[in-house]
């Protein structure tokens, strides 16, 4: 263990310092920084296996001249699994980048690219194996500094800046409430250690401990996109380059569901109010459903990928929710189920998320747009990438035998495992959150439907379209990997499901591996298997068996003529791209129906010729959705701010002896407050 | 006979079952239209010859589409007859019981209607991408009122696997015998199966008027055995539903051990549960006019409303 983490961290070092040792010859830099990423994402994949199966956490920790910091680190369970996730994300996309990162030749500096990536892997991996508060803090915000850095990587676009402002300051707001959480542990139990906070005699007042799961709420979900937090996500993750995307979305946004999964279970020691498991499962219900909602109307494709994974954040709250709901009842066995199926989905989630990001930014290596509306029968000029982005579309869509499926399977059972909680409220509210979760993942399908068939099915919508091209090996090999995950985690949930209860048991103290893997590894029964099983490798087995027998019955029945090609009849016109359904038209109805969230505006204007009002010369069409939290909730604490900082320029006049005199009266005050 | 060969033949058993009477419900449904409107209709047993023609009939495939247009029929006949499989029909015990609850039921469903959606825009027309848009909205208004009113079921039982709650409710064992949830869910799922199997008044699947087709707007670019096995899949689709509907809530009948005179018995009961519930599915589509697409909505809304109150009885009534 000591020699891989050592490993990992020696490699990353390098791998930041150096790309930037050849200046100017970004060939080098790009084989360095993401040849060298790699290899630490396969130390990581070793140091993740070891430490999940380590009998005993492993610890390590060095000492700081700063008072209350020390460099502690300790590998537990939960920590293996994400440094798992984050290996295996890391892996692929560095291998995809290799690739991918060619388009920047000549336009950005490569190096710094490269060299800030691998401190972003670093510190993410460090943010998972950090045992002390403070120097979590340290690594949370570096992971956070070097993703503003990573996403402003294309800096001359004033889009992408405004993207990076507006992350900035979100993730600081966020470090500022998990700062609060810090204080009111550290306050209590005398220093930052995480060995202390987790120590059961230091019991938290009532208020304070209320306070602590509110700041750890609102400052871990700003990270991870919970609604209304979300607004960040949909601006930061398309301005990113694609890779770095695919790691945030895919990875960086589950160090928060870490966090709080370290916070509630691990420092709280699982002991909480009902009402913290209802709020986490509520506020997980509402972010699915909202960021599923958002994701269908949108017509860029990462940002479609960006609400999305809102959408996920929620399923995975869900779990976690319903987990904590039942362990407050002690119902232990229900609790690890939960924590295993949101733990699950978190897995997939980085995987397919990743696997789509990548997707998308093969289709912007290949057209140079992000608007689906200009893509278009991109299958057939790219036959891989679309092949990998349906398996990924297949898996988000929670579609068997994928392992979205498995995952989204696992929370529907444990929510409705709720009618053996004794309060009624709860027993009515976990199946309405259930019904939320199916509703979700039918706009999920309907979402990547859409995502998947306008972009790469029916005829080419722009000459972008027309003139792709497939992407490099390198990048098909990032995809083509995760594509192969995607479909294992789906078919071998016996062998994810014990890893991942190796981590529910840390925190409950009980294993369902053996009340949950049932026959032989067959098939997946919580609780037992007269109430529900569910055998992934049994329904793959019999898709491709009946599939068989359809091409047999075709043989049979005599289905022998040879198929002829022709032209899609288009009612006698020629068919052409202006004919096809749109991306907009597509998810038309859904918005009318759901028109009381989507609130559209549609404007059209009609030029008429001067002679006829029967022809029109030109017209405009316009349609919008209202993006209500940024007008309802953003905008005025924006104006409010602002306001204020008018009011406060008075004081800030620029002139060098005012600011003595107030350095003069401060020192004065302070003084005399010290008399 | 081993346990083992006992699984395989039931499956296969059920397979023929469902493959051979899927075609004869459809007909059926179509002679009950047609008698009510004083016709005199076409045979019960003409969607096998239509299905025969097909298959011989030589396929016309658009120049634009890709491979997804040739899998997704095999895809959806797969997924629709996976489905099936999950179903007790006529045996109340079934070997793939272990295989899936209902949820994954749903979500077989589920992947066939994703390639048949995808396989809508493919061809590049206009009505294929209506028809897809379309079944997306009515898709995604029936899945949660289908998975409520499991839920209540699921209560009453105490299972999720349908085999079980088929077995447990055939004998009357172990479950909560008050109707009330049972009723709620019923009328739940019978709005559920007709939306979900593209009937009137949610779809017709009569027309090929552009303005009311869904299903078959979404397969309007089928020909040949393509077209056979994507019909052959929407009649085990309303086959499937039908059975679920029959064996959920009224599995009287049905065999519950693996004697030879059960189990014809139960294939007998099967037989008449279907056609009648073929019978009122064509009365039903004779009673009521074809809804307008938003209005799916309320009548949609209605069903997942039952669903929860069904939920909301159980356990009010249970104090």
């Amino acid at each position: 263990m000591t020699f891989l983490f050592a490993g990992i961290l020696g490699i990353y070092m390098a791998g930041m310092a150096l790309p930037l040792c050849f200046p100017g010859r970004p060939r080098i830099q790009n084989a360095f920084a993401h040849g060298l990423a790699a290899a630490a994402g396969l130390v990581g994949i070793g140091l993740g296996l070891a430490g999940l199966f380590a009998p005993e956490p492993w610890t390590a920790s060095a000492e700081s001249t700063i008072p209350f910091l020390t460099f502690a680190i300790r590998i537990d369970p939960l920590a293996s699994s994400f440094v798992l996730i984050i290996s295996l994300a890391g892996l692929a996309v560095s291998l995809y980048a290799l690739g991918y990162v060619r388009e920047f030749y000549g336009r950005i500096p490569v190096g710094v690219l490269g060299s800030l990536y691998n401190g972003f892997l670093l510190s993410m991996t460090l943010v998972i194996v950090a045992d002390n508060g403070f120097f979590f803090l340290i690594v949370w915000e570096l992971m956070s500094l070097l993703s503003y850095f990573l996403v402003v990587t294309e800096h001359e676009k004033p889009e992408v800046r405004y993207a990076g402002l507006f992350y900035l300051i979100m993730t600081h707001v966020g470090t500022a409430f998990i700062l609060v959480v810090f204080l009111i542990f550290f306050q209590q139990a005398g220093s930052f250690s995480f060995e202390a906070f987790r120590n059961p005699q230091h019991v938290l007042p009532e208020g304070m401990r209320t306070l602590a799961f509110l700041a750890a709420l609102i400052g871990f979900g700003a990270k991870a996109g919970i609604v209304p937090l979300h607004v960040w996500l949909p601006y930061a993750h398309p301005a990113a380059p694609s890779h770095i995307s695919a790691l945030m979305s895919g990875v960086m946004i589950k160090t928060a569901i870490y966090a709080l999964i370290r916070v509630y279970f691990d420092f709280f020691g699982g002991q909480f109010p009902w009402w913290w498991g209802f709020t986490v499962l509520i506020v997980g219900a509402v972010s699915a459903l909202l960021g599923v909602m958002y994701a269908l109307m949108e017509r860029d494709l990462k940002s479609l990928l960006a609400f999305s994974s809102v959408e996920n954040i929620g399923i995975i709250l869900l779990g976690i929710g319903a987990g904590m709901t039942f362990q407050t009842y002690g119902l232990k066995e229900f609790a690890a189920l939960g924590l295993v199926a949101a733990l699950y989905h978190t897995v997939n989630h980085a995987m397919f998320k990743a696997l789509l990001f990548l997707g998308a930014g093969s289709l912007l290596y290949a057209t140079h747009t992000r608007n689906m509306e200009e893509y278009g029968g991109l299958l057939r000029r790219m036959p891989w990438t679309g092949l990998f982005f349906l398996i990924g579309a297949v898996s988000i869509s929670a579609l068997p035998p994928t392992s979205g499926f498995v995952g989204e399977w696992l929370v529907f059972q444990t929510l409705f495992l709720s009618f053996h909680v004794p309060t009624v409220l709860l027993k009515l509210i976990l199946p309405v959150a259930a019904a939320m979760l199916a509703l979700t993942g039918v706009l999920a399908l309907a979402c990547f439907a859409k995502a998947f068939g306008i972009s790469f099915l029916a005829l080419p919508r722009s000459s972008h379209a027309r003139h792709a091209e497939e992407v490099p090996w390198s990048m098909r090999i990032g995809m083509g990997m995760l594509a192969a995950i995607c479909l294992l985690l789906g078919l071998l949930p016996m062998v994810v499901v014990p890893m991942l209860d190796r981590v529910g048991t840390s925190f409950t103290g009980v294993s369902i591996t053996d009340k949950v893997v049932a026959l032989n590894g067959w098939a997946l029964a919580p609780v037992n298997v007269e109430f529900s099983s569910l055998s992934s490798p049994a329904i793959a087995l019999g898709l491709i068996g009946l599939s068989v027998l359809g091409l047999l019955l075709v043989a049979v029945f005599g289905g022998s003529a040879k198929a002829r090609y022709y032209k899609t009849w288009g009612c006698g016109l020629n068919l052409s791209p202006r004919t096809e359904y749109t991306a907009t038209g597509f998810v038309q109805p859904i918005k009318r129906v759901f028109s009381t969230i989507y609130q559209p505006t549609v404007k059209l204007e009609t030029e008429f010729l001067e002679e006829s009002h029967y022809f029109s010369k030109r017209r405009l069409f316009e349609t919008h959705i209202e993006p209500v939290f940024q007008k309802y909730l953003y905008d005025p604490i924006v104006t409010f701010f602002s306001a204020m900082a008018d009011r406060l320029r008075v004081i800030q006049a620029g002139s060098l002896h005012l600011y003595l005199t107030y350095i003069f009266l401060t020192l004065v005050a302070l003084l005399l407050m010290a008399v | 006979m081993t346990l083992m060969m006992r699984a395989v033949l039931l499956v296969i058993a059920q397979i023929i079952v469902l493959l051979a009477v899927s075609p004869f419900i459809v007909g059926l449904i179509r002679k009950v239209k047609a008698r009510l409107q004083l016709r005199r209709g076409a045979s019960v047993f003409q969607p096998y010859a239509d299905l025969a023609k097909l298959f011989r009939k030589q396929p016309v495939v658009s120049t634009t589409t890709t491979w997804i247009f040739t899998a997704t029929p095999y895809i959806v006949f797969a997924s629709t007859l996976a489905a099936g499989l999950l179903v007790p029909v006529f045996t109340s015990t079934i070997p793939l019981n272990f295989a899936g609850n209902i949820i994954a039921l749903v979500y077989l469903f589920a992947l066939g209607t994703f390639f048949l959606i995808l396989a809508g825009l493919d061809a590049g027309s206009a009505f294929g991408g209506m028809g897809s848009s379309r079944e997306a909205i009515v898709a995604s208004l029936t899945e949660p009122a289908m998975i409520m009113s499991i839920f209540a079921i699921a209560l009453t039982t105490g299972s999720t696997n349908l085999s079980t709650i088929v077995h447990k409710t055939a004998l009357l064992e172990g479950i909560v015998t008050d109707p009330s949830p049972h009723l709620m869910a019923l009328a739940a799922l019978f709005i559920v199966a007709l939306a979900e199997t593209g009937r009137v008044p949610v779809d017709n699947p009569a027309t090929h008027l552009e303005l009311t087709m869904i299903h078959e707007a979404m397969a309007l670019e089928y020909s040949g055995r393509y077209l056979a096995l994507v019909e052959w899949a929407a009649g085990l689709k309303l086959l499937v539903f039908l059975t679920l509907i029959a064996n959920i809530f009224a599995p009287w009948g049905i065999a519950t051990n693996m004697e030879p005179t059960a189990l014809g018995i139960g294939l007998a009961i099967y037989l008449m549960k279907v056609s009648g519930l073929a019978v009122l599915i064509g009365a039903v589509e004779s009673m009521f006019a074809k809804l307008r697409l938003f209005r799916v909505t309320d009548f949609l809304g209605l069903a997942f409303i039952l669903a929860l109150l069904g939920m909301i009885f159980f356990y009010v009534l249970r104090g």
